[in-house]
């Protein structure tokens, strides 16, 4: 059963063609990924996805029924990328306040608070401004207002960003636990290290057209080089010249090769064995995202923006 | 409670919970007040006891011992005295000082003097003055001949009464407490939608540079935040004045009472004639009573809510487009405050001449007729007239609120470069 489906969505602004054609569907249940460079059209899409943009063209279903915003929305929890909170308002007044404006009756959203505020240790920040609060603090806090009350689909972007390695992992934790518990989280990120870990399905977008859709390891086996990982002895004396590889790297015997097209990797391990090699160890190499991402986008204009971050906090 | 209910509540009451609002609201005018009465009663104190003065009437203008009217100030009379000699024991003989009319004709009264220990308050020696200056003119008449009695039965006060023409018949007019009434209804609606304005676009603002906008407009639509913002800040400016008329009734009720002889030493520092000071405040109050206040009372709301969301959508639409430069948000509300200041320049002349054209436009346009018809609701207006200028008002309102609105949903979304006005139209016109 597909919570979303989206069928060729479009929508235009001045100049550009922010999202053209788009068309993806996400099963109840699971963890969906949005990739694609700045500049890409993710915002817009999740935007036309939360009802705040209607798209000029194309279709939303939510549940399997049109989507209708106005009260659609209530079943939806989204953390923008550009989020914030009312600087000078307590923290408790504030997420009431949001906690209602998604429809919560004022007892309903007390009890959620309370569950949410003992189970990240917040409990004492009742009283508080959110000025008053680290970054990570107000991230967190931001994720509790996102997921208070309890939405069916929840639509985060960059959830990741500003938060140290122990908090990061604490979301990260909790969005498992949403996940297992029937809620459909997307995710939307450049951060490619996050989306394997975290992702069943992707999809990449870029320039505002869907360039990949898939399961993550669909995808790396779609994108993979025939590359294999083998560590031998006496590496160094191989007769490469009928062999089903060439080698790409060599280092005190961990090699990096590559099959010839038709051959299979059996094959590869009879030529050591034939060869009297002894071998350690044997591993096919598959892309990472971040490779095939980069592969995607590279030459693109857009791409230039893009910049990988190779720090993980998770 | 539905969305734009929410959002008004948390307008409302973050705001009036302040303690900024609490200060503005009733410290403020309070201060205001009590230094304007401090003033006053500072400038006329002085004579709160009852004071005994001494006269050595060397010219003899007074053939019997004077009383003053309120009977706080005490005379004399001393004879046998010289002033060089009485000076020295004026004080030992329980006289706080010493007047002093030397020999004189009394067509030219000249070098009275008066001896005291310190200062004698504005107060007292004006009211010294014109009781010398009515023994003086006492004796001016006995010397032409007039008794005195008769002459006060002679003069004469009278005023005009200024009689309107209209086809239902006549009624008074009431050109000086009506200009008043008119222009302090105008001057505070000007002011209230500059302050409450500009209240909505830092609103506005805010919520852009907290990054908070995006998360609420996830929940409702981004009209309904805007119209909960107006309609808030629009009830804490409501609010504010209820508070300000409760506090003006109790001022007006509490000062007799903190400054008892406040308006007995008036009378005396003006020096009017008790009976035309009592007509003048009947004739205010008879011209009040005269006033339409009923019609004036409610108009007032009704521009003030209407001038109000005129302005306060323009304002959201403002604060919507920039992000935190204060420069951006000057230059936009440039543009914007040209009608209302224009509006009261139109004011300040529709009081004078409230049936000239340039008033009765000023009256029908809509960015200028709530404050412009203020200064004219205490004349008679045509009927048609202020129908007309309520309908455009109106209409205005749901027409920039719905350009606006567009600008707005655009706006709170966008963050960096300020969009051009060119940008802004075409948000304005596009289609849904």
């Amino acid at each position: 059963m597909n919570i979303l489906e989206v069928k060729n969505l479009q929508k235009q602004f001045a100049t550009q063609k922010a999202v053209n054609n788009i068309s993806f569907h996400i099963e109840k249940g699971s963890i969906f990924g949005l990739l694609g460079p700045n500049g890409a059209g993710k915002t817009t899409l999740l935007r036309m996805i939360t009802g705040i943009f209607y798209p000029d063209n194309g279709e939303i279903l939510f549940n399997g029924k049109k989507f209708d915003p106005l009260n659609d929305i209530a079943y939806i929890g989204y953390m923008p990328e550009e989020r914030g909170l009312y600087k000078k308002m307590k923290i408790g007044d504030q997420v009431l306040y949001l906690a209602r404006l998604k429809n919560l009756s004022k007892t309903e959203a007390m009890q959620k608070i309370k569950h949410w505020f003992e189970k990240f240790e917040m409990q004492s920040w009742w009283d508080k401004k959110v000025e008053d609060l680290s970054k990570g603090m107000s991230q967190k806090l931001q994720f509790v207002t996102t997921v208070l009350h309890e939405p069916q689909l929840i639509i985060l972007d960059e959830p990741f960003s500003g938060l140290d390695p122990v908090n990061a992992n604490l979301i990260k934790d909790e969005i498992f636990n949403l996940a297992k518990r029937g809620c459909t989280i997307i995710f939307s990120t450049h951060r490619m290290e996050q989306v394997e870990e975290i992702c069943d399905k992707i999809i990449l977008v870029n320039k505002g057209e869907k360039i990949l859709d898939g399961a993550v390891h669909q995808v790396k086996q779609d994108f993979k080089e025939n590359l294999f990982r083998i560590d031998v002895d006496g590496a160094h004396h191989i007769d490469t010249s009928r062999a089903p590889f060439e080698i790409l790297k060599n280092q005190d015997g961990h090699l990096l090769i590559k099959k010839t097209e038709n051959t299979s990797s059996n094959e590869i391990l009879k030529y050591f064995i034939n060869e009297n090699k002894l071998i350690h160890g044997f591993q096919e190499v598959l892309p990472s995202l971040n490779d095939i991402f980069i592969k995607l986008v590279e030459g693109t204009t857009k791409a230039r923006q893009f910049q990988p971050q190779n720090e993980s906090p998770l | 409670m539905n969305k734009t209910g929410l959002v008004i509540s948390r307008e409302y009451f973050s705001r009036v919970k302040k303690k900024s609002f609490l200060i503005t609201t009733i410290v403020v005018p309070l201060v205001i007040v009590a230094f304007y009465a401090a003033i006053i009663a500072i400038s006329i104190s002085g004579s709160n006891s009852s004071k005994s003065f001494a006269i050595i009437d060397d010219a003899g203008i007074f053939a019997t011992t004077p009383e003053s009217k309120s009977g706080e100030l005490k005379f004399t009379l001393i004879k046998n005295e010289t002033e060089s000699s009485f000076v020295k024991k004026y004080k030992d003989a329980g006289y706080d000082a010493l007047v002093y009319i030397p020999q004189m004709h009394i067509d030219t009264p000249k070098n009275m003097v008066i001896h005291s220990p310190s200062t004698v308050s504005l107060s007292t020696s004006s009211r010294l003055e014109s009781m010398i200056n009515a023994a003086i003119e006492d004796k001016r008449l006995l010397a032409y001949g007039i008794d005195p009695l008769k002459y006060k039965q002679i003069q004469s006060n009278v005023s005009l009464t200024n009689k309107i023409d209209t086809e239902e018949g006549s009624k008074d007019s009431s050109a000086g407490v009506a200009f008043a009434v008119s222009f302090v209804c105008g001057l505070l609606i000007y002011m209230m939608m500059l302050i409450y304005g500009t209240m909505v676009m830092r609103g506005v603002m805010e919520e852009k540079t907290n990054r908070i906008a995006e998360v609420i407009v996830s929940s409702v639509k981004p009209f309904q935040l805007m119209m909960g913002k107006i309609i808030g800040i629009g009830l804490v400016g409501l609010t504010q004045f209820a508070v300000w008329i409760i506090i003006f009734l109790l001022m007006q009720l509490a000062i007799p009472f903190i400054f008892p002889d406040l308006l007995t030493q008036m009378n005396a520092a003006t020096s009017i004639d008790e009976s035309s000071k009592t007509a003048a405040i009947a004739g205010i109050m008879q011209s009040l009573s005269a006033l339409p206040l009923f019609k004036i009372f409610g108009l007032f709301i009704f521009y003030f809510i209407g001038g109000y969301l005129t302005y306060a959508s323009l304002f959201a639409a403002i604060g919507s487009v920039v992000s935190d430069d204060q420069n951006d948000a000057q230059q936009l509300i440039f543009p914007v405050m040209m009608p209302i200041i224009l509006g009261f320049v139109i004011l300040t002349r529709a009081i004078n001449d409230p049936n000239s054209s340039l008033a009765v436009f000023g009256s029908l346009f809509p960015l200028t007729s709530p404050i412009v018809m203020m200064g004219r609701v205490t004349f008679d207006i045509p009927v048609w007239e202020l129908l007309a200028s309520m309908a455009l008002l109106v209409g205005c309102f749901f027409f920039l609120t719905w350009l606006t609105a567009k600008i707005y949903r655009t706006g709170i979304l966008m963050y960096g470069k300020k969009p051009s006005w060119k940008e802004m139209l075409k948000w304005a016109f596009r289609k849904a």
